[in-house]
């Protein structure tokens, strides 16, 4: 389990301005004690190191989306379509992670206006399952962008996934083209698709809708590539550069738009879709 | 010489014994010459009963068999003509992915695949098979050539998987896949993929998002390696036969799932021992989806890839 996840496990319950004011948390990046409602206050961003955590849909849409945003229900999808289990069956796996996340899967749209433009934001819980892409995760890509045409608004994704979900062998993997149908529908509309990459976007993911978008943003500090930096290692038997696979390294090679802090990424939203949104017709 | 694998133990042991009479016989015995005929259809009987019922983890292996047929030789006995062409055009040539100009048949189509290399100097030169970030661009180049051309696409799909390495990285791998399958997916003529031996995760979709897609009897499409899913969701290197079954990679679990559209027959115990019958079956059934395809429009053509890959998780 990450510290955040114990954080929010000890959090689970409580509405957000009951979380006890003594209630502390060590930041993984400097060690800094912190306490958890400043923390949360400003964003789950490190006070000290600027350390960038790992948050869920539902703080997401909060942090970005305008008051009286709406979360879209989840699609339904085949569960379990390869009856799978490792050391433990599928089925049990989403139960624990559905009894620790407030929605039914990892990635979750809701409809509302970035300062007051409208926009449909996805978001991919890492909580869940690491994130993973499975159908839940194809489908309701796809039902995001397909709400975004309807709305004629711009879809943002926030990705955070360690890749495609293994417990749906090939299904999970089929994935990566029917999420990218959805990103060539957008793109034929003339809407924008804004992908903001956050800590850790990893594996199938990456390598489909999450570098498709017309603008790339990414958190600082946040990993971000294809294959996995242990996968990497086993095979070129190198020691990896500093800073590999970091959100600063894919924007000196040239792979994101621009590295932007949390407190910054809602305005810069807000910009660009000022300059890329489809005018409301008279 | 066939090089047997593990679990065709008992057939290499009759063969040995064959060979071994053979030797001694020197054609006079007639007793011997009838022992080893008996041996023979014992042998064939044996090797028909085993690639019968063929584990998911003994397809894996057969896959991945060394003598397995790879891109090269399909382009030789099926497919004249070949014009090949290199390059990405930003970066450079990567040979993990060859491509060109090629008739099938009669048919003029782009002829993208992996090659994977049959010996240590092409295995390095072909990465195995593994391809870098210029692969998938080139593969991209290829493909919108062939939209503005006319021509329609044909895929032959035999990786490990994309190369995980530092440079492949930097110069965007994931970027680089992603694109592939929306170039893809953007084609307005017919394409098909077929998977020879491994359909290693996203870098084989990346070239195999095609209006109808083939696997060979003994071929696996997969995620992640059986090796890759024993270490991360078993946490042990040695369950990689448990992951093959539980996957569910090969041909006959993935046309069940409607996810490939037939399976190209092997000759009985393999590709790799009668590659010539192989290539046959291959043209033909490539032959058959691209005749079916060519009457379609474009709009139709893209609209049907479109619907394939959607259906796949609706209810
Ligand atoms: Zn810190």
């Amino acid at each position: 389990m990450s510290w955040l996840s114990k954080v929010r496990n000890s959090l689970s319950g409580l509405a957000k301005s009951d979380t006890p004011d003594t209630l502390w948390m060590k930041c993984p990046s400097c060690g800094e004690m912190l306490f958890a409602k400043d923390f949360e206050a400003n964003l789950s961003v490190c006070t000290k190191c600027e350390h960038h955590g790992r948050i869920g849909a539902k703080a997401r849409f909060d942090q970005l989306l305008d008051a009286g945003y709406t979360v879209l229900p989840t699609p339904k999808v085949p569960e379990n379509p390869l009856n799978f289990r490792d050391t433990k069956k599928y089925p049990d796996r989403l139960k624990a992670a559905r009894a620790a996340t407030p929605y039914p899967d990892a990635l979750t749209n809701a409809l509302g206006t970035i300062e007051g433009t409208k926009a449909v934001l996805g978001v991919q819980d890492f909580k869940f399952m690491g994130g993973s892409m499975g159908m839940a995760v194809g489908e309701a890509f796809v039902a995001g962008a397909d709400r975004a045409i309807a709305e004629n608004c711009a879809y943002v994704i926030c990705t955070a996934a360690g890749g495609a979900r293994m417990q749906e062998g090939i299904l999970s993997l089929m994935q990566m083209p029917k999420t990218t149908v959805a990103t060539r529908r957008l793109a034929a509309a003339g809407l924008p698709y804004i992908v903001v990459l956050t800590d850790p976007t990893t594996g199938g993911v990456t390598a489909s809708y999450a570098m498709l978008g017309d603008v790339q943003i990414a958190e600082p500090g946040a990993l971000i590539g294809f294959a996995g930096q242990r996968v990497i290692q086993d095979t070129i038997r190198e020691k990896l550069p500093d800073g590999f696979q970091r959100a600063e390294y894919l924007h000196a090679h040239g792979m994101v738009d621009m590295v932007v802090h949390r407190k910054d990424l809602k305005g810069t939203l807000a910009m660009l879709l000022g300059y890329l949104a489809r005018k409301e017709v008279a | 010489m066939i090089s047997f694998l593990d679990f065709e133990k008992p057939i290499a042991e009759l063969e040995a014994r064959i060979a071994e009479l053979r030797a001694t016989a020197d054609g006079s015995d007639l007793d011997i010459d009838s022992e080893i005929g008996k041996l023979a259809k014992k042998s064939a009987g044996m090797l028909m009963a085993t690639y019968a019922r063929l584990t998911p983890w003994q397809k894996t292996q057969v896959a991945r068999h060394p003598q397995r047929p790879h891109m090269v030789d399909y382009l030789r006995l099926i497919f004249t003509d070949f014009v090949p062409l290199a390059g990405d055009r930003t970066y450079g040539e990567d040979a993990a992915i060859i491509g060109g100009l090629a008739t099938l048949d009669g048919r003029k189509v782009m002829l993208i695949g992996h090659e994977k290399g049959h010996d240590t100097p092409s295995r390095i030169k072909h990465n195995f098979g593994s391809a870098k970030p210029e692969g998938y661009r080139k593969a991209i180049r290829l493909m919108q050539m062939a939209s503005k051309f006319g021509l329609p696409v044909v895929t032959l799909v035999d990786t490990a998987g994309a190369f995980p390495g530092i440079e492949a990285e930097e110069r965007g791998q994931a970027e680089a896949i992603a694109r592939s399958t929306e170039a893809c997916l953007a084609l307005d003529v017919p394409m098909v993929a077929a998977i020879l031996g491994e359909g290693g995760s996203g870098g084989a979709v990346a070239i195999a998002a095609a209006n109808k897609v083939l696997m060979l009897e003994h071929s696996i499409y997969s995620v992640i390696s059986p090796e890759g899913a024993s270490s991360i969701l078993w946490r042990t290197s040695d369950k990689a036969a448990d992951a093959a079954t539980a996957m569910k990679v090969t041909a006959q679990d993935l046309l069940a799932l409607k996810v490939i559209d037939a399976i190209v027959p092997e000759p009985t115990g393999g590709a790799h021992r009668d590659p010539a019958t192989t290539a046959r079956s291959l043209a033909d059934a490539l032959g058959r989806e691209l005749s079916t395809l060519a009457a379609y429009t474009p709009a139709e053509i893209v609209r049907q890839r479109e619907d394939r890959f959607l259906a796949i998780g609706s209810l």
